[in-house]
């Protein structure tokens, strides 16, 4: 019997090393799998490259993550947040690497990986300083840019809805990024807000599909991002 | 919805912010699908024209944005690429990032409103960086949108804070995509990008084409 899942976020976590690459989903707060990260900041792998638009907001989360130390590098479309100095000023120290992607090149880097695609070819950025290095070429008259894939050694997502299988539906636009990590991932790493039977999710619905998943563990209680900043809160 | 251009401000020369958005949405046509920048491109939403209906685009996976809720009927996983909370009008419909971006890239989105820190007179558009030493560069979904959004119009005060002009012969800051912005919509005049540069559609009331050539770092051509 097919079972992902985990009894905790601890052990869904326990075998990130040092070293790896992890998407985390989410756009801001929405969508963002807090309870996992914070059980990353909790085993304390270093040295991490991590993926996501954003770097993170107030002091928990994403921003707690890097805020400890544990990130290398950040890739992402927009790492300035009017709600966390987090990144700036570990980014200002030159204590963490960046790697700036356009939103939507990110997005299909991402997907690239997950289809077993190396590269392709974008308009985004020609004419740009951040095509400065790129292999371009015309397609009928146009000019584009080579784009390579992006993959990761794990995912750390958040869904609605989940069952053993790992068939995933989200809540609204906190889908985002997170169907095209759960694909561009070797291992994928979801907490669901809801744990049901197989057959409790209707084929007709399934956003992602289970073979796409690797561990699901249930937090049925998800903390918001936005809950936490308003509160004050930080992590640990 | 408000159909008319009523004066919202205080000055009698020249548009407000929201009679810039108004302007711009009567350029909109009906059914159009339309992606908004964040700040003065949002206000479009509250004039489209009379018989008109605009389908709204969110980078962040949403067709059909509708306007923000109310305390109550706020939902935490109902944002737009600004990271403000809105609502799903009915008829709306969720996607993951890779599919939204396929409809910007892929030229399914009719127009963008965009802000901006300068515009050329050939079109181009810079509105992601300075360029200054120690900046964080970020530049989110903007060169998608340039590059691949049917028509690129700007809305942007005529000239900064400190009154230099933000129309200009050739930007100074890195560009967000070259060639690619069709009309202006500024505080004195809508501006249209053409073969031979800028020229002055319509003028704001109680302004003098020379004003706005004066405030204009480029050439610029009267209205025909």
């Amino acid at each position: 019997m097919i079972d992902k899942n985990y009894s905790s976020v601890a052990n869904a976590v326990a075998d990130i090393p040092d070293g790896a690459t992890v998407m985390i989903g989410g756009f801001g707060a929405s969508g963002s799998p807090v309870e996992l990260i914070h059980a990353l900041i909790d085993q304390g792998a270093k040295d991490l490259t991590v993926i996501n638009n954003n770097t993170g907001n107030g002091e928990v989360g994403l921003a707690a993550l890097i805020g400890s130390g544990q990130v290398r590098k950040m890739i992402c479309s927009f790492p300035r947040s009017s709600q966390s100095k987090v990144f700036p000023e570990l980014y200002k120290q030159g204590r963490i690497e960046l790697e700036i992607v356009p939103q939507g090149t990110l997005a299909e880097r991402i997907r690239a990986a997950g289809a077993g695609i190396p590269a392709f070819y974008t308009p985004t950025t020609v004419g740009t300083i951040l095509a400065e290095g790129k292999e371009s070429r015309e397609f009928e008259g146009r000019t584009y840019v080579m784009e390579p894939w992006l993959k990761a050694d794990f995912a750390l997502i958040k869904c609605e809805v989940a069952d053993p299988m790992g068939n995933l539906t989200y809540n609204k636009t906190a889908r985002n990024f997170s169907p095209i990590m759960c694909m561009a991932a070797t291992t994928t790493i979801v907490q669901t807000k809801n744990l049901v039977a197989a057959g409790g999710i209707d084929p007709e619905i399934v956003i992602t599909p289970g073979i796409f998943v690797n561990r699901i563990v249930e937090v049925t209680q998800p903390v918001h991002e936005d809950t936490l900043i308003a509160a004050g809160r930080s992590y640990p | 919805m408000n159909p008319k251009i009523t004066s919202t401000g205080s000055t009698n020369k020249g548009w407000t912010r929201e009679q810039m958005a108004a302007r711009a949405a009567l350029d909109i046509p009906d059914g159009s699908y339309v992606n908004l920048g964040i700040g003065i491109p949002e206000l479009v939403a509250g004039f489209v024209p009379e018989g008109r209906e605009f389908i709204y685009h969110t980078e962040n996976g949403l067709l059909g944005m509708g306007p923000p809720p109310s305390e109550e009927d706020r939902d935490l996983d109902l944002m737009n690429a600004g990271k403000k909370y809105v609502t799903a009008v009915p008829g709306a419909a969720y996607f993951h990032h890779a599919d939204s971006f396929s409809m910007i890239r892929g030229g399914h989105i009719d127009f963008c409103v965009l802000g901006t820190m300068q515009v050329a007179s050939n079109g181009d558009i810079a509105n992601w960086s300075t360029g200054a030493p120690g900046a964080i560069p970020a530049v989110g979904g903007a060169m998608d949108l340039v590059q691949g959004v049917k028509n690129i119009y700007v809305i942007t005060q005529h000239t900064t804070r400190q009154g230099d002009p933000k129309l200009v012969e050739r930007c100074s800051y890195p560009l967000t995509g070259p060639g690619v912005v069709s009309r202006i919509y500024t505080d004195l005049a809508v501006v249209e990008v053409t073969a031979d540069g800028f020229r002055v559609v319509e003028l704001a009331p109680g302004i003098s084409f020379e004003e706005v050539e004066e405030k204009t770092g480029a050439a610029i051509l009267p209205p025909k």
